[in-house]
């Protein structure tokens, strides 16, 4: 790799904005978790499963329904939304009143169930998904060859992210989303109706991560293992920028992608690893994380 | 609870074995028992899997079902490209259901990983899938035979023709463990025997959904040629991805170093017409190809890979060899074996060496042109052959420890 | 006072009714090899002791680690590392591979027990996945290919474990010190101090006990144990590869304790037959590919409707009828 010692610009560039695409679907993943951490004190383990369902039922409409792209990804977050709701009210529901490691433990097993029967029916090796004709092709920027549907990910996720961000911080809704963070009870006795925020909140959560999965269908292949794979990943993500908060989510992901593309051309073989390296200095020198409160 | 019982039953059974495999010149447990491992349902199983199985059953049956009288019986296991689950799988199958020779066998980790289980348990295994020369170089033992195609011959073909054609300058992507690791090596001496040089390379890990990061490094190699030192879905979307990024359009060169028939059936003829490829068996080349493979197509509803069409021919050498030595003892086996040469639809002529490889021709093929293709599995053109002397790692450079003088 | 002394006898009169089930499953084991393929239960022996040493930190400290897979592969990787590569015998290897392991849960420990319940389950499973990635690309582990062909070697340089009985007994041996080993930490004053800091964290401070420094330590022998099963399944296996060092072992290993029973000693070994042997079973038939799913299904049953385990259920059932 001598030759890349010298860094030259369009390695730097180009690596750098395939790590802030890779940031996009962390930050997307991360603040779907945030949201539900924040009012269920659960962490969603099954939402490397939610994420891989959206790419899924992206492709299941393209092939036997002819749904294109741009319906799939309203349609999927939609569908997706509503089986994570399905399981909130009938499984999630019962666990509430017990350790929240249960919620946790639910959710494994859940992403287990799904991940193990899409395997069952489709491999682990991916079905392909072809880019919508609007945005094949590319632009050269001069340092590099850029997709333009890599960068159609990047607007598509941002605008996503900060729609949430306002949502949450600027309208009623979000208000209440807030007060039943903070004091769930408080909230009830004013006479909102908080199982039921509680359960639209998981719903919009589990939605974020299919429009996720929806986003990779074209540049991963829709495999049911692309979940788990990065997963992990965005738990580390989450640790780091301070758990329920949800800026920290989205400036978070995005920073990990560029850190771990900024690794790329550095030293290539630590970019599995740099994420999780970040995460322990910050339980050093902030063991809340960067976001989050002290509990 | 059956699980025990069964369990127990097969622990006397092969309690009482050991007591009888001692006598030479007959059949253990009255059975010839082939077990079929690889890939069935991950990143390795169009190329092998599920039809490498069938394959296998073929050969079985085409045999008649029966060896000197005794029964064949096959089972098949997916080893999910993990050498631990292999490796158990087989000292199980050794240890409890009695198996005699161990067939498929396609990720070169765990192919290495089984047959240090064969040889510690004194069977046989005939590996087919796997690529990687290492098998029956550094790693060969007196129980395991190489079948089909490996890593030097890839390179000797597919790397050599490339060469020839001014790709000098190589860039690697190579799949991280045993297989990519080899084939990598063995290019880069064919390259740099024929005065190019490499300028650089990435290592990914093994079923990588993302491999932009990875192009993006190869475009700014400068290097003519990339040359993919993967397989399988890996292969397919590290050529996804290069399309999508302009390689090609951009001057660079794709080198795919190991290609199957079945990845290309999938990628379709628009996306790989004119890559240069090597194999060791295409159906449509010789009248005995084709009519073993139209019966294989009725079967499974494709044509054979290499390594499904190399399965067949690999069993039913091991039941000639059975039926002529008389037993099913490994060291008979293996004597006869080797001791006889390979003439069917898959091999002329073939020669299974002292240190296992069976050496035969090799083709260099293209891959055709849409226009050019008369049907859905019309997809390559033979442009030469490599002579089997000439594929294969000749014994005066082997490691192999079984390799008189070394 | 009255209630501490009833307390007290309780315990003594379970303990004395473990100690028959104890020697009970050791006869068992001892029989065992005679009438089942001695591997597997070698790997049944393997697991129950991992899940063992998991259940210490779940069951008494109260602390829900995700990361125990990487004790499990180092153990593994450093045994095999030490007996191919620097020709020791497998003793020695296996001490070398338990320290590893500990020196490695010291570090886990340092870093997660700052924090509880959710927070620490998530730390723990970033820092295995880490590790997980540095087996991945460090060279003694071999990468993909993992460690092949470790010799199991002869024991204290003498008795050859090559055969599968001698092996199998040398194992049983580990277990029953591993077993042992934990049975007397839950019950030494340690173990009554940590059930403390479980039940009530800020009373177990306001007491006097320095809680971090006993977490840290329960932590520590939790990973060394794990390590140790990893060690010895390397040597059974004679290979350590990255299956154990991913993520959905160390949830296999929650799942073989929830199943059997958290917080009870025998438990986690009810637990891991159960689930090794399902493994087993299932992977032979046509139901193999369902296996995650079917372990899915456990997970979830385990967590909606019985939480106290195998164990805890029959515990309860024989509490009720029977006194």
């Amino acid at each position: 790799m001598a030759e890349l010692l010298g860094f030259p610009p369009q390695v730097l560039f180009g690596q750098l904005l395939i790590g802030l695409i890779n940031g996009s679907f962390y930050a997307l993943l991360s603040l779907g978790l945030a949201i539900i951490f924040g009012l269920l004190n659960i962490i969603n383990f099954a939402h490397g499963a939610q994420y891989m369902l959206g790419a899924f039922v992206a492709w299941f409409g393209l092939k036997f329904f002819g749904v294109n792209y741009w319906v799939a990804l309203i349609l999927a977050p939609l569908v997706v939304a509503a089986i994570g709701i399905a399981i909130e009210k009938t499984l999630l529901r019962r666990l509430y009143k017990e350790d929240h490691l249960y919620g946790l433990l639910l959710t494994f097993g859940l992403a287990l169930i799904i991940e193990g029967s899409f395997v069952h029916f489709f491999g682990v090796s991916g079905q392909p998904y072809s880019v919508p004709a609007a945005l094949q092709g590319g632009n050269n920027l001069g340092f590099m060859f850029l997709p333009t549907y890599r960068a159609w990910i990047i607007v598509a996720s941002l605008v996503v992210c900060f729609g949430t961000w306002y949502m949450i911080e600027r309208t009623k809704l979000g208000a209440y989303l807030r007060a039943g963070t903070e004091n769930p009870k408080l909230l009830q006795a004013f006479g909102i109706n908080v199982p039921l925020l509680i359960t639209l909140t998981y719903g919009y959560g589990v939605a974020l991560a299919a429009f996720a999965g929806v986003l990779a269908a074209p540049i991963y292949s829709v495999s049911p293992v692309m979940g788990s794979n990065i997963l992990i990943v965005v738990f580390a993500v989450v640790v780091i920028g301070g758990m329920g908060s949800i800026m920290g989510a989205v400036v978070t992901g995005l920073l990990m992608g560029l850190i771990e593309g900024l690794t790329k051309v550095f030293y290539p073989e630590a970019s599995t690893t740099v994420i999780f390296l970040v995460m322990i200095v910050v339980l050093l020198v902030r063991p809340a994380g960067l976001f989050g409160k002290e509990a | 609870m059956k699980m025990l019982k069964k369990l127990m039953c097969s622990a006397v059974v092969s309690a009482m074995a050991a007591s009888t495999a001692a006598h030479a010149g007959s059949i253990s447990n009255d059975e010839v028992r082939i077990g079929y491992l690889a890939d069935m349902s991950g990143t390795y199983s169009a190329l092998a899997g599920p039809g490498g199985l069938e394959a296998a059953k073929m050969a079985i049956e085409d045999f008649g079902g029966k060896v000197n009288g005794k029964k064949i019986t096959i089972v098949g296991a997916d080893d999910q490209n993990k050498p631990d689950i292999g490796a158990n799988k087989v000292r199980q199958w050794i240890d409890v259901e009695n198996i005699d020779m161990v067939a498929g066998m396609v990720s070169s980790a765990v192919t290495i990983a089984v047959n240090k289980v064969v040889e510690a348990k004194d069977k046989i295994s005939i590996v087919s899938g796997s690529a990687s020369s290492s098998i029956t170089n550094q790693y060969c033992t007196a129980n395991s035979i190489h079948y089909v195609y490996d890593t030097y011959a890839l390179a000797h073909g597919t790397g050599e023709a490339v060469v020839q054609e001014g790709g000098d300058s190589w860039f690697f992507l190579t799949a991280d463990y045993a297989f990519g690791h080899a084939m990598e090596a063995d290019v880069t001496e064919v390259v740099k025997q024929s005065g190019g040089k490499v300028v650089g390379g990435v290592r990914h890990p093994l079923a990588t959904n993302d491999f932009s990061s990875f192009i993006l490094q190869a475009q700014a190699s400068g290097a003519k040629i990339v040359g993919l030192a993967n397989a399988g879905a890996d292969t397919t979307n590290s050529l996804k991805t290069a399309k999508e990024f302009g390689v090609v359009q951009a001057g660079q060169k794709i080198a795919g170093l190991l290609i199957f028939l079945t990845d290309v059936y999938s990628l379709g003829l628009e996306t790989t017409q004119g890559l240069q490829l090597t194999t060791g068996f295409y159906w449509d080349r010789t009248p005995e190809t084709r009519a073993w493979s139209k019966r294989y197509f009725e079967r499974t509803g494709a044509m054979p890979s290499m390594v499904q069409a190399g399965i067949y021919s690999s069993v039913n050498h091991y039941l000639n060899a059975v039926k002529s030595a008389g037993t099913d003892e490994t060291k008979a086996v293996m004597a006869e074996m080797k001791k006889t040469p390979i003439n069917d639809f898959f091999a002329q002529n073939g020669q299974i060496r002292e240190d296992g490889r069976m050496i035969h021709d090799m083709y260099l093929a293209e891959v055709k042109k849409p226009s050019e293709s008369k049907g859905d599995w019309d997809l390559y053109k033979i442009l030469r052959t490599i002579p089997a002397d000439k594929a294969f790692r000749p014994l005066s450079e082997s490691k192999c420890k079984l390799v008189a003088g070394r | 006072m009255t209630t501490q002394v009833l307390k007290n006898s309780a315990v003594e009169k379970g303990m004395s009714k473990t100690k028959m089930g104890f020697m009970l499953l050791l006869l068992i084991g001892l029989v065992a090899p005679y009438a089942i393929y001695p591997v597997f239960l070698m790997k049944v022996l393997c697991f129950a002791l991992f899940a063992c040493a998991f259940n210490l930190m779940l069951g008494y400290a109260g602390l829900l680690s995700f990361g125990h897979a990487a004790f499990l592969a180092t153990g593994g990787y450093i045994t095999g590392y030490a007996v191919m590569e620097m020709g020791v015998t497998p003793e020695i290897g296996i001490l070398i591979g338990v320290i590893a392991s500990a020196a490695m849960g010291f570090v886990f420990g340092k870093l997660a027990i700052r924090r509880q319940g959710i927070y620490f389950a998530m730390i723990t499973l970033a820092l295995a996945q880490l590790v997980f990635f540095l087996y991945v690309q460090a060279p003694f582990t071999g990468g993909e290919n993992g460690l092949q062909g470790i010799p199991r070697g002869n024991l204290f340089g003498v008795i050859s474990l090559k055969g599968n009985l001698p092996m199998y007994y040398f194992v049983l041996a580990i277990f029953v010190i591993g077993f042992t080993i934990i049975h007397r930490a839950i019950h030494s004053p340690f173990g009554q101090i940590l059930k403390a800091i479980r039940e009530n964290e800020p009373r177990a401070i306001s007491l006097g006990y320095d809680v971090d420094k006993y977490k840290l330590v329960a932590f520590v022998l939790s990973a060394a144990l794990a390590g140790l099963a990893g060690s010895t399944k390397s040597l059974v296996f004679q290979l350590a590869s990255l299956t154990d060092a991913n993520w959905h072992m160390s949830g296999e290993v929650i799942l073989m304790t929830l199943l059997g029973g958290v917080g009870t000693i025998f438990g986690p070994v009810v637990g891991a037959a159960t689930v090794v042997t399902l493994q087993n079973y299932l992977s032979q038939g046509p139901l193999s590919s369902w296996v995650p799913v079917i372990l899915g299904l456990i997970f979830v049953v385990c967590v909606l409707l019985f939480r106290s385990g195998i164990v805890g259920e029959i515990k309860k059932f024989t509490k009720k009828n029977f006194n």
